[in-house]
């Protein structure tokens, strides 16, 4: 055996290896533990290509980009252990249910699908979001919701059952954003923090509970959610308790508050004055 | 006293990218050998481009506890004896030798790198009228603004910043951190953005034992800058994060403000969060400000504060950059993203990522607090330093 010039190697993060993949009757187990993300998402885009529509993914711990770029509506992938950052991005169809908390940016712009996190997430989730749904269980963090727009029938929503911290809905162009503010570790905390819906322009942000007037940025109109507004967001919320294992009717025992904007352009005159 | 040159490497480029970082500490004081920090640093491999890896470790020089430790990087011969000729001058060395280190595959172009367990002449120290820190601070500003090719990456006593040019894991392993055992490890990997790569210019930045690694980007750093500089710190590494460093001494050892306080100054509330304060918290929190308002950190950042008797996070305002928390028992350990706290502990007992400008504290039992006051003082109950009134004066006093 040769003496090789470093008798040890650096301790790894993950491995540049291909993960084990088995097949348990029609799901396709992959082994992600501490592989690195390229090889793990090489194994899931190889087998969803090869026609899995079960996969789910065992052990893992950060690993970025799972689903990101997948399409087709019938993939369903479990994500077991702690998504990495980018869970999602730019994803057409496919639902992804995560047991355990996803990292920052879960959902960038995201065009259709589901995603179901069991557990809380990062920062800027659901960035530049334009279709499908996000159910977050628990808290998630700053700029939550930044820039979601819709087109037409492409109307991204998201539902986040714990706290939500500052710019929630910043910059909002379209979609839906509904706060709960049950699932939480921060409970002795206000349920959001500043500059809500600040830069607002469209969709609506619909919060269980009660927001102070400072709270919001000043694009923002505050109303008492009306018979017709619950009528449109009772079916969303009772989707959310089937995914998340909650009751409806604990969720509708707090009346809801919803956000709009003003003008769908506060700044038109800004640059361009009449 | 002539000032150094301008190097190669220094020159201007700006690459855009982020960084991670991480910190653990025991509270019971119980020691973990450098891996554990390596490892959290290692599963945050893509948040560095190889430009820049360190880490700082705490308890790792029991049998020179009392001793100050000056970790050294020359980049010649000439550059070490002249230092060794100014350490002579100033202290009493009790030992001088290389730093141990291993070659690792992708680790080139070190420079010498040493460690001298030093304390300051008492004849000389009682000339300069100064505090054994004070003077020690006085030297190492003297080598790092005059000295050419001569850098002091870490002061302290019973501590150390290994730090240098690659991965982070690469750098753990070149300066065999699992060798050493420490109740506190912070850790870095860089992606430089607006300054250079070089090993000087690596994390953890550090002056006596403050350590600082920090995500982000200081964009105050000019005036900063220009603030040290009033009270003796020059900030000659090129790297902006040298004055959060600077910046927690002056106000923590020098200004003896509370920890809660000084973390209020450098990241202030905004005003608009002000105004709705009660009233005496509101006037300590605009005395805070007009003082220190030079010394507020603007900007992304995520930094970790390590000294002797434990580490503080702290982010930014508005949160832009990411901070995840946990503990489990007596351990404390943050990190850029939770799979890197989840490498070192696969079950915290609480995990949960910060709200901006609130520190997280970890604080081991048993060591002395180096940090005037109490952590948990009401605002109204701060630091005559800032109000100014008896009240407040003799809290602070109770507390320290």
């Amino acid at each position: 055996m040769t003496q090789t010039k470093y008798a040890t190697q650096p301790i790894e993060g993950y491995r540049h290896v291909a993960p084990e993949v088995r097949v348990e009757g029609d799901v396709t187990v992959i082994d992600s533990n501490a592989v690195y993300y390229k090889e793990l998402n090489e194994a899931i885009r190889g087998a969803v290509a090869g026609g899995a529509k079960h996969l789910r993914i065992e052990n893992v711990n950060g690993q970025r980009y799972i689903g990101t770029g997948l399409a087709g509506e019938d993939v369903r992938i479990e994500v077991h252990g702690t998504a990495g950052n980018d869970l999602t991005m730019l994803m057409d169809g496919p639902t992804v249910e995560v047991f355990g908390n996803a990292q920052d940016g879960v959902g960038n712009t995201m065009n259709a699908g589901r995603v179901i996190v069991h557990g809380d997430a990062g920062d800027v989730l659901g960035y530049g979001m334009r279709g499908g749904r996000v159910y977050i269980k628990g808290d998630v963090g700053y700029r939550v919701g930044i820039h979601m727009k819709a087109y037409e029938s492409l109307v991204p929503i998201m539902v986040i059952g714990g706290n939500a911290r500052d710019f929630f809905g910043e910059y909002m162009a379209g979609g839906m954003l509904v706060l709960l503010g049950m699932n939480t570790q921060f409970a002795d905390q206000p349920l959001v923090g500043s500059f809500l819906g600040s830069g607002m322009h469209g969709g609506t942000i619909y919060i269980r509970g009660t927001v102070e007037a400072w709270q919001c940025g000043k694009e923002v109109g505050i109303a008492e959610a009306t018979e017709a507004d619950m009528a449109e967001l009772t079916p969303i919320l009772a989707d959310y308790c089937e995914a998340q294992g909650m009751e409806l009717a604990d969720v509708l025992k707090v009346p809801f508050l919803k956000l709009t904007p003003f003008s769908h352009r506060p700044y038109g005159k800004l640059y361009a004055p009449m | 006293m002539s000032t150094r040159p301008r190097y190669r490497e220094e020159s201007p480029f700006k690459i855009h990218g982020g960084c991670g970082l991480m910190g653990i500490c025991d509270e019971s004081g119980a020691l973990m050998s450098g891996e554990d920090a390596i490892l959290a640093m290692a599963v945050q491999h893509d948040r560095g481009n190889g430009l820049g890896g360190g880490f700082a470790g705490y308890g790792i020089y029991p049998e020179f506890a009392d001793h100050f430790c000056f970790h050294m990087m020359y980049h010649d011969l000439r550059a070490k004896e002249e230092t060794e000729a100014l350490l002579d001058e100033h202290f009493l060395l009790d030992l001088a030798e290389p730093m141990p280190t291993r070659p690792v595959k992708g680790i080139t172009d070190a420079p010498l790198l040493w460690r001298y367990f030093l304390q300051p002449y008492p004849d000389r120290l009682e000339e300069s009228e100064m505090s054994g820190e004070d003077y020690v601070v006085s030297v190492v500003m003297t080598i790092n603004s005059t000295i050419d090719g001569a850098f002091v990456a870490s002061s302290g006593k019973n501590m150390g910043v290994f730090k240098g040019v690659g991965y982070p894991e690469q750098i753990g392993h070149y300066f065999r951190l699992e060798e050493y055992e420490g109740h506190t490890w912070t850790g870095h990997n860089r992606f430089p953005t607006n300054t250079p790569g070089w090993w000087g210019g690596a994390h953890p930045f550090a002056l006596l034992d403050w350590t600082i690694v920090h995500n982000g980007e200081i964009s105050s750093y000019g005036i900063n800058s220009r603030y040290l500089e009033q009270f003796g710190y020059k900030c000659t590494l090129g790297t902006d994060t040298e004055v959060a460093a600077y910046l927690f001494d002056l106000l923590l050892r020098r200004h003896k403000l509370p920890l809660s306080l000084a973390c209020k100054a450098l990241a202030s509330p905004l005003w608009d969060e002000i105004d709705r304060m009660p009233e005496d918290e509101k006037a300590v929190m605009r005395s805070l400000r007009a003082v220190y308002g030079p010394g507020m950190l603007n900007g992304p950042f995520a930094i970790v504060l390590g000294f002797n008797g434990g580490m503080v996070a702290l982010n930014d305002r508005i949160k832009l950059r990411p901070l995840v928390a946990a503990r489990k028992g007596s351990t404390v350990i943050v990190a850029s993203e939770e799979s890197a706290i989840r490498a070192v502990i696969p079950e915290p007992d609480q995990l949960w990522t910060p709200k901006a400008g609130e520190p997280v504290i970890a604080r081991v039992k048993g060591m002395g607090w180096p940090i005037h006051g109490d952590l948990h003082l009401a605002p109204s109950k701060i630091s005559c330093a800032v109000s100014g009134t008896e009240q407040s004066c003799e809290t602070v006093e109770v507390s320290a």
